[in-house]
This record gives C-alpha cells, structure tokens and sequence, in this order.
C-alpha cells in the first residue's frame, strides 16, 4: 500500500473543489458525509491503519489527520459562507413596498396661540428677573378697585364694564388686582408678572368679554420712569425684534402717576408707515407706531394700601404695566378678529406653531 | 370731545400743521384718535355774492331765476329754490366747479329750460348748519367775489380727542388750547370767561335759590334775563358747534351749549316764566317722583338723585337734563341761567342708574371746581346780550354753602428726578407750570438756601397753588410732577435698567408643573382650546348636574348664555367638539387648562365690611386651576393598522401620561358622575385625595352636544392639588441600580366585581416593603376560571435598597400574597 499517502492527497483535492462548489447546506452536508463519514474512504483507512506495517502506520495515521482536520475546516468554513449567502438571499427576497405610507403617526396637537404667546411673555420677564405669578379671577371689589385708587363712583371705574357677582365681588377687569394681594403677601423689593385673563362687559370684533392680560410690578428703593422705559424697550426688542424703539404718551390710570401710554414702532412696515409697494401699513395704520400698552410709576395712594407691609411711599417707588396677551398675539401673527381666539375651531387652532 | 381747529386756534395757534400739532397734544395725554374734516370740499369756488334780480322762473312757481353778481366780469344766472331769496341780498354762492361737503362737483345744470351757472348756497350745503329751508343771508357789507372761507370757516377740521376721565378741563375747547400753549409756548388768548356785564348784586327780584341738600350740590349760581329775543345764532356760532358735533336750536339753546364747549362748565336755561313761583329748590328726589325730560321721556327717580325744583315740583335732573316743564321755546322773553357745580359721585351714580348720559353728565361726573360755574355765567351773559338782545335782571344770585379754599401742593425737585429718572431745570418746571396755570406761593429754592449757606439742592423745594380748573387732577406731589413730565416729553426720558438688588426670575412650581402637563398632553396629539369662563345655567342642567350644587352666578350679564362661571371645564370641551363637528371634524382631541369657580364654602370672612377693608389676601371664591381634556371618536388607522376608538381606556392611556409628567402616584376608584356613563367612570386618587375624574361620557350628554354615536371620553384633573402633592413627591436619589430587582409574573383568580385597583391593593398587602410594582399586563376571562371570575396576570417587582433579593426571600412573599387574596375571593392561579 505504498500509494496510499498519495491516495490521500487525490481524496483531499478531489473533496475540496467539491466543498468549493456546494451551493447549499443540504449540498454541504452530503459531502461532509461523502468525504468525512463513517464510509468514507479516509475515515475507512484511518481505522484500518492497524493492518498497515508497522513502519506505515505512523506516517499514514498523521496523513490522514491532516486531511481529516482540513477537510473539516473547509467545511466549517464553507457552511458559515453558505448561511451568510442564504440569509442574503433570504433577506433579498423578503421586500416590501418602501413607497407605502408609515404607520399613522400620531401628530403633536397645538398649544394655543394664547399660551404660546403667554410663555413667550413670561419667558422675557423672567429673563428680566420677574417671578410669574397668578391670582383669582373672581376678585374683591377692593383689590380690583378700591386699593387701586379707584374709590366708589370714581370717574375711572366707568372706563371698564365689569361683570359684579355681589356688590364685593366681581370678575377682575385687569391683572392689577395682583399688585395689592402680592404687595401684602411680600415686603420690597418686589419684581413680578401675572398673565391671566380678565373681563369685561364688552362684545365686538376688538372686544370679547374674556382676554388676557399681562401685568408686571417692580417697586425698590430708586426705581424710576426711565427703568420702566428700559424694562419696556428690552420687552419690546425681544417679543418684536432687535430693530423696535417704544415711545411713551401721556396717559391716565388711577393707579399708576405719572401714567403713560407705551407705543411700539411698527414691525410690518419698519416703522415707515407705508409698505414696500407704496401702500398704507394696516398694522400700524399708516402711523409707524402701535398703541401696545398702559403703564406708569405706581402712584403713592396704592401704597398707602400696604404701608403696614413695608411700602412707605416715601421710602420705595416704583412701576407697573398691563398688556393685553391677546393683543400682542393678534399683532404677532396677524389675526383680524379677536373672537377667533375663544372658537376653538380646530383649523385655527392648528395653524400656530406648537 | 370734538375740538374744531379753527376755534382752537383762535385761542392759541402755534403754527403747526394738524398732524404735528395732533401728535404733539397726544404725547402729552390729549389722545387724537381722530381727525376730522368737515364743512366744503374745498374753500376755492365759494364766494360772496349779491342778488342784483330775482324773478319767477317762467315753468315753474317755486322757483326763482336770480342774477348774480359773483364779483365775476359779468352777473351769473342761478336758477333757485329757496323761498326767501329777494333782490338786494347779500349771499353765499357756488359756483359751477365747487367742491361741495359731500365730495360732489358742482356742475352746470339745466331746470326747466333754464340755464342755472352755480347754486345760492344754504347753510347745511355749508356744513355750517341745518337750516335748509332757506339760503343764508350774509351781512350787506361783504363784497361781492370775497371768497367765503375769509368770512365763514366753511373748511375745518376736528380733533377728535379721547380725554381721560382726570382731565375734564380738556373738555372744553380753551382748555385744550392752554395745553397747546403749555407745549409750545404759543400766546394764549385772554380766557374767555375773564369778561363780564355788570351785574347788579346778589339778588334777583322775585326770584330765590335754596340748597336744602349741600351734599349734592357745592355751588348754584343764577341769572335773569330780560326781553330775549329767541331766534336763530349766527353762522359763526353755528358753525363752531356743527363742527364739535352740537345740532344748533336755537340762541339761548345754543350759547349753553357753546359755552359749555368752550369751558367745559354746563349750564342751563329755564324759562323763568315756567319756573313756578320763581324759586328754585335744590334736593334730592322724593318718594315716587316723576318728571319728562326734554328727550321726551318720563324720568322715575330714587332717592338719591338730585333734583333743580321749583315751587311745585321737580323742573331738571341736576347735571344730566332739563324737564320739558321749563323748557325754553319761541315764545320765551325770560330766562334763568343755571351755571352749578353738582357732585360728581353722585351724577355718576345716578346717570348710571337712569341710565341717561349726556354730555352734561360727562362733565359733572368728573367733579367740576365751584369756581368754573361763576365763570361760564360771565361768558354766557355777554352772549344773551349779544346775540339774544337780552338784558340782566337784577345780579347773581350765588349760593355757594362751602367756599372752596384753594389748593396748595409741594413740589420738591430732587424727588421729581428721583421719580423720573432725569433732572429737569428749575427754570423749565417752572415755566411749563406757569403756562398750566400754577401760580408759585412759595419758594424754598437752591438761590435762597445759598443766602443763608446752606447749599443743598435736596431741601428746595416749590409750593403752588393749584388752578380751580385742575382741582380734581392736581392734589399731591406725584401729581405735579406728572404735569411737568408730560409736558416736558415722557419720549424725552433716559433709557435704563432698574438695579435689581435680590430680584430673582422665575415660574412658580405651579405654572412650571402646567406647561410640563399642557405640553404632555401636546405631545399626545390633543390641541389646545381656551373657551369663555362663563356658560348658560342650562349647560349644567345638560350635564344632569341638577341644582344641589348651585354655580356662582354673573349678576350683570351680556347674557343668559354667559351668565354662571362654570365649576368644571368639560362644557367648553363639548361646545368646542360640537362646533368642529359641525365643521366636519368630528374626530378630535382638544384640552384646556383654565380656572374653575364655585362659591366658597366658607363665606368670605371681610363679606359686610365694606369695600374699603383689605380682605388680608383671603379669596371671594373657590376658584381652582383645571386641565381638562375630551377625545371624540376614533383616532385614524392606517393601511395596516385599526383606528382607535377613543373609549375609556384611550383617554385614560393620556391621561396616564399626563400623570406621569406630574411623578405623583395615584390610582383610579369606579365612581359616578351624572354626566359620565355610569359603568365606565373613575374617579383619581392621589394620596387619598381626589384629584379628578375619568370618563366615557354618558350617552345623553353626548347626543345633547350633537356628538351622535361616536365613542366619546373625558377626564379632568385640579391642578392646584396636582402642583401640592407633586412637589412633596419630588424625588431623592433612590439607589436602583446597585442591586438587581426580581421579577415575577403572576395570575390572580378573582371574582368579576373585583376591581384591578383592589387586587393591586391586596397584593401590595401581601408583597411588603420589598414590593416595589405590580403592574396589570393581562385580563383573562375563560370557562376553566369558572362562571363569574377573571384572571388578572400581574408583574411584581420585588428590591431591596440593600442585597440582592434571594428566591427564598421572594417565595415567602409570594405566599403572603396568596394568603391575602382570600380576603377578596381571590387565588393563584397554578
Ligand atoms: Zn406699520
């Protein structure tokens, strides 16, 4: 059997080209049998190595092993290249149309404009070192009027219509109500905003008997008209844009002395007055300025209310303001008609942001 | 108020143009909203004219054919139809090419076959007046081609001011003019209410004033006059009350009303011969008192109004409107003038209650000065013996109970800089008071204190006295320096930033807990809505809520509709979903975040004290911030996936998330409310307080907001009780992650009437401390649990802060819980 090494080599080659080619497991698996099996020629001659001489068996033995352990390599590693070729394959063939829809996504819904508006607001003050805070609706007389400077059958109290519950106690028509409970609840320094809504008996396309305001109070030591002006114009610039300026008019509220009006130069039309084509701004109509806010040094009968708190009018001074939320929100995004804002018609309230 | 510009400017005239001049008096607080233009289109083709022949026309019996000498090369004819036109008169004429107050050109025209070259013109074709029936009339010496704007302002315009209820000496035109020249240092006319007749001493004969009550009344000052001539004012007159937006009536009508324009004091003329007994007795209204004002009305009064009577009766509601008993009218030849200064309060209250406002009552209520009434008697008798022929009878009968001292306030420079953050020169404060009228009385200033060494400018300081006609306005320090700011320029003032010792920014936990929750439910695809706080009583009786819980009630609605504040926010939800169903959107998801309101359980403890106690922060109601949220009929499925009707357990996945947001642990409890379907309502539970509920809405509820058979769900949570208990859970570091956790899944036997939560309860009971979850993964119903039961599988969550829990540890656990889920009927399923 002197040709039996080379037997094995005839066997090895033969059985490797055939792995080479097996173009599937169930292919694979016949050879591994064929070449590596109970009846396989080099499985028969490595159990009949005892028949050899003795001097053949050493060399054929380890002969044989070695083709054995290739063998059995190649086969190891033809079979993970088959699976790998059959997953592909698999894969391939597993398709689905990419062109249909996703699942229905879930949108977000939409805050409405009001709040959006809201936080925008809140947000800015805090910047400026506000605290937020908030107040009831339904209100006593006494703060929403009498500790505001407006006694009994004062003029002032004509300028808005309020809802009464009892004779004490009636909607709020401004925020203002919260610079008394909060001045009694805290001694100066005192920096706040309070957004919240307020009512009047008022109903047309500007009017709604509902809206909201924004009101804010600073009162220290030495706080004057001209930082109510800063604190103004660093409101303005970041609700409207960095270009705003504010002007301040004369006005009257009997609460606040020195009263002003508070305009912000127009952001449509540049504070030009008329647009890019020539025409007329609507926005500000023509004047360069919108009317934006009522504000003014707090006037020192209001702290005459909450001396016992700490408000000597002669030792702290200070301002307040109000704006209308809703207002700024119609300006902002050019809504016509406040009513739209209380519809709850679900076009409109998925038009704004987020 | 309506300022017509020419009588402005015939007080002070700055020489600048309407719009200037508009901007600079509404920087200073004299709001323009608007200006106006009235009279002609344009004052070129008006002329003077005279009527050289007037001759009936030849085809018609009404009309006259006149020849017009228009100061033209040759007379004009103009076809006319006015009646009074003769030869010899001296007209106004348009002619053809005129601009005419309605914007139309005037053209040439035939009538009746005769050629008509401009038209003679009558006053309300002017502008200037309402007179139709007849052409006007010019003075004869006029010559003729004069054009007409020299002689008539037949153009003007009108400011339109919004005047703020503190300023009623703006009011009247003069005082308007005296802020022009405050502003611009333009002269000032003398006031027109400095000149007087001469009056022949405090009494009249045969007529007698008596103020019974001083409280309503602080002044009345009164005159006769004597053989007036009622007739019609003259065109200029006219005009200027045309222009402010006064229908002229007649002479004396017209000069109380123009005086009152002019001065801002209101007057009234009675007709003395209809005052009976000649007394006039000032009160407040008896018991079941009537009177017909001059509007035609009868006027029931209560018993606070004041009343101008006489010797029988009421004859005018003090301040507001005259009685028709003392009406002046054609046949009047004498007539008591009334210039009084009435309480302002009280005319207020009582034209508020009528409800009568007139433009009398507009002034009164902002509490006139005692002396602006004698001054409107001096300008208004120099009238009536100007345009109505009259003479004075006798003097001024002037009772005046409680003489007015005058005003004197302090102004100290250093706190006005201190106030408005600039320093204004001494001599520029003064001279803008001076020009408001302030007289200086005294003066500490920083020249004297130099005189005696002591300079320090803090110690200067200025008193003055304060002008009768801005009494009510002026009366403190912050008062004056609000006149010198404002008329120095509020736009003037430096820009700065306050110091902000110890201001710190920031949300509060509540609104920073409600956007987290208002964004939640955001993300979850629900929109916002924000509805009225207020609904109609029968959105609650819809909602089945019945009367037991009475809602807090708008004494003075706009409406039924608004008239209770709502004590939950689902109404508005479902006005909301009934709108966009109504819209073809059905389907959808909103929430609002909002007050509600009920009354207060305990009354408010300042109720009967008055409005003039501080309530010491205490609240009128018990109002409570909500977050609501309603989800009607399905949420859209797709190619591959089912739509999800949006039942109990969609909402209460949203409602799960929203929870989640807030980190408090809470449960749901079966519960009942009128409005929701009785067998599918939870009520919240957090650290045993209710926090709200969650639900299918009850089907009748549905079909009354027109919601028809979609499946429809809700759920409301207090979010002031939400904000308390989340901050208290707010968490500490909790060691998870050193030690593993042990999880085990269980099923539990229970009867079918075993609510979840109770099983979870029981569970929690048997599981210990180490317990740490058991969630509900699985509901099973099936024939080997046997009738009526239910299998729930639950995965328990066992850890320890300590050790790594043994199976042992966990097992006897696990028997614990098997031996107290007897107490439920329940078992361990195998
Ligand atoms: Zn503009």
């Amino acid at each position: 059997m002197a040709d039996v090494p080379a037997r094995l080599e005839g066997i090895r080659a033969e059985a490797e080209a055939a792995i080479a080619n097996a173009g599937t497991a169930a292919e694979l698996e016949e050879l591994r049998v064929l070449y590596t099996g109970r009846r396989a020629e080099l499985t028969q001659t490595l159990r009949s190595i005892g028949e050899l001489a003795p001097d053949q068996r050493g060399p054929v033995g380890k002969a044989a092993n070695v083709v054995k352990q290739a063998l059995e390599a190649k086969l190891a590693k033809r079979s993970e290249a088959l699976e790998g070729y059959e997953l592909e394959r698999g894969l391939a063939e597993d398709t689905v149309d990419v062109t249909l829809p996703g699942d229905p996504p879930r949108p977000a819904g939409h805050l409405h404009l009001v709040t959006q508006t809201r936080r925008e607001m809140e947000d800015i003050f805090v910047g400026l070192g506000f605290k937020v805070v908030e107040g009831p609706e339904v209100e006593f007389d006494y703060y929403n009027f009498t500790a505001l400077n407006h006694p009994p059958d004062h003029p002032a109290r004509m300028l808005q219509d309020t809802f009464y519950l009892s004779e004490e106690v009636l909607l709020r028509t401004h925020t203002s109500p919260m610079q008394v409970r909060s001045m009694e609840a805290q001694e100066p320094p005192i920096y706040i905003v309070v957004p919240g809504r307020v009512y009047r008996r008022d109903s047309d396309a500007t009017h709604t008997p509902m809206f909201h305001q924004l009101e804010g109070l600073a009162i220290d030591e030495d706080i004057t008209l001209a930082d109510l002006r800063g604190v103004l114009l660093s409101f303005a610039r970041a609700m409207f844009g960095p270009e705003r300026e504010v002007r301040l008019r004369s006005g009257y509220f009997p609460f606040t002395e020195p009263s002003v009006e508070v305009d912000v130069s127009c952001f449509a039309c540049e504070a030009r007055g008329y647009l890019a084509d020539g025409s007329r701004c609507g926005l500000c109509k023509g004047t360069a300025w919108i009317e934006i806010l009522g504000a003014g040094m707090v006037d020192p009968n209001v702290l005459g209310f909450v001396t016992d708190s700490g408000y000597d009018p002669e030792r702290v001074q200070g301002f307040a303001f109000g704006m209308g939320i809703d207002r700024i929100a119609m300006l902002k995004h050019g809504v016509p008609d406040l009513r739209l804002m209380f519809e709850n018609d679900i076009r409109f309230l998925e038009q704004f942001g987020s | 108020m309506r300022v017509p510009l020419s009588w402005l400017r015939s007080y002070c005239d700055p020489g600048l143009s309407t719009g200037e001049l508009a901007e600079l008096i509404t920087g200073a607080g004299l709001e323009v909203a608007r200006i106006d233009r009235v009279g002609v289109g344009d004052p070129a083709g008006f002329v003077v004219g005279r009527v050289l022949d007037a001759g009936k026309h030849p085809d018609a019996d009404r009309l006259s054919v006149c020849s017009v000498d228009d100061g033209s090369a040759e007379p004009r004819t103009i076809v006319c139809g006015a009646p009074n036109v003769a030869a010899g008169q001296t007209v106004a004429v348009a002619r053809p090419g005129a601009v005419m107050p309605d914007g139309t050109k005037l053209g040439e025209a035939e009538l009746r076959g005769v050629r008509s070259s401009g038209m003679i013109l009558a006053e309300d074709e002017l502008g200037i007046g309402e007179d139709h029936a007849g052409i006007m009339v010019l003075p004869g010496e006029l010559a003729p081609g004069t054009p007409l704007a020299e002689h008539l302002p037949i153009v003007d315009e009108v400011l339109e001011l919004e005047v703020n209820p503190n300023r009623p000496d703006a009011l009247g035109v003069y005082g308007v003019a005296r802020d022009v020249h405050a502003l611009t240092g333009a002269p000032l006319a003398e006031d027109p209410t400095a000149g007087d007749i001469e009056p022949e001493g405090g009494a009249i004969e045969d007529v007698s004033v008596e103020i019974v009550d001083p409280e309503i009344c602080l002044r009345f000052t009164a005159r006769v006059f004597e053989g007036v001539q009622m007739g019609e004012s003259p065109p200029w007159l006219k005009q200027r009350l045309m222009a402010a937006g006064q229908r002229p009536i007649s002479n004396v009508v017209d000069i109380t009303n123009y005086v009152m324009l002019a001065t801002a004091q209101p007057l009234h003329a009675f007709d003395l011969d209809k005052v009976r007994g000649g007394r006039i007795v000032v009160r407040r209204a008896k018991p079941g008192e009537t009177m017909v004002t001059l509007d035609d009305a009868e006027r029931a009064f209560d018993p606070e109004t004041a009343l101008v009577c006489d010797a029988e009766g009421p004859s005018g509601i003090a301040g507001i409107m005259g009685g028709q008993v003392s009406e002046v009218s054609e046949g009047t030849t004498r007539v008591l003038m009334e210039a009084a200064t009435w309480v302002g309060s009280n005319i207020l209250r009582t034209s508020k209650r009528l409800p009568l406002r007139t433009e009398a009552s507009g002034r009164f209520e902002k509490q006139l000065h005692p002396e602006q009434a004698i001054g409107a008697q001096r300008l208004a008798a120099r009238l009536m013996v100007e345009l109505c022929g009259a003479r004075m009878a006798g003097g001024t009968i002037d009772e005046y109970p409680r003489p007015s001292a005058a005003r004197h306030v302090t102004l100290r420079p250093v706190r006005m800089a201190g106030l408005l953050g600039e320093e204004i020169p001494g001599d520029e404060t003064a001279g803008i008071l001076d020009r408001l009228g302030f007289e200086v009385e005294s003066e500490v200033s920083a020249d004297s204190l130099l005189m005696g060494r002591h300079h320090d400018v803090a110690l200067e300081e200025w008193t003055y006295e304060v002008p009768a006609w801005r009494d009510s306005d002026v009366q403190r320090e912050a008062d004056l320096i609000e006149e010198v700011a404002r008329v120095h320029g509020l736009d003037r003032l430096p820009t700065t930033l306050p110091a902000r010792r110890e201001a710190v920014g920031g949300l509060t936990g509540h609104a920073g807990l409600r956007r987290r929750l208002e964004d939640a439910l955001r993300d979850r695809g629900l929109s916002e809505a924000l509805s009225y706080s207020f609904i109609a009583p029968t959105a609650l009786d819809r909602l089945r809520l019945g009367d037991s819980d009475p809602a807090l009630a708008i004494a003075n609605p706009l409406s039924t509709d608004q008239s209770v504040m709502r004590p939950l926010l689902l109404p508005g939800l479902l006005d909301a979903a009934r709108h966009n169903a109504a819209h073809d959107r059905a389907d959808l998801a909103l929430f609002e975040s909002a007050h509600v309101y009920r009354p207060s359980a305990v009354p408010p403890p300042m109720s009967g004290a008055g409005p003039q106690t501080s309530p010491r922060g205490t609240r009128p109601s018990d109002e409570h911030h909500h977050l609501g949220a309603l989800m009607v009929g399905t949420i859209e499925g797709g190619w591959r996936s089912l739509p999800v009707r949006t039942d109990f357990f969609a909402v209460r996945a949203v409602l799960e998330s929203v929870l989640a947001a807030a980190g408090v642990e809470w449960r749901a409890e079966p519960a009942l409310r009128p409005y929701l379907h009785p067998g599918r309502t939870a009520a919240i539970l957090a650290s045993d307080r209710e926090i709200g509920w969650l639900g299918e809405l009850h089907p009748l509820v549905a079909r009354d907001w027109e919601l028809g058979e979609r499946p429809a769900a809700a759920f409301e949570l207090d979010v002031d009780v939400l904000a308390v208990l989340a901050e208290e859970a707010e968490a500490g570091f909790r060691d998870l992650t050193s030690f593993p956790a042990v999880l085990q899944d269980i099923a539990v036997v229970v009867p079918d009437g075993v609510p979840a939560s109770r099983v979870q309860e029981v569970v929690f009971q048997g599981g210990g401390e180490l317990l740490r979850a058991a969630g509900v993964f699985d509901l099973f119903h099936g024939e080997q649990l046997g009738e009526g039961h239910k299998s729930l599988a639950l995965r328990l969550e066992f850890r320890a802060p300590d050790r790594t829990l043994t199976d042992d540890e966990v097992a006897g656990h696990r028997s614990a819980i098997e031996a107290a889920l007897v107490q439920i009927g329940g078992k361990l399923r195998a």
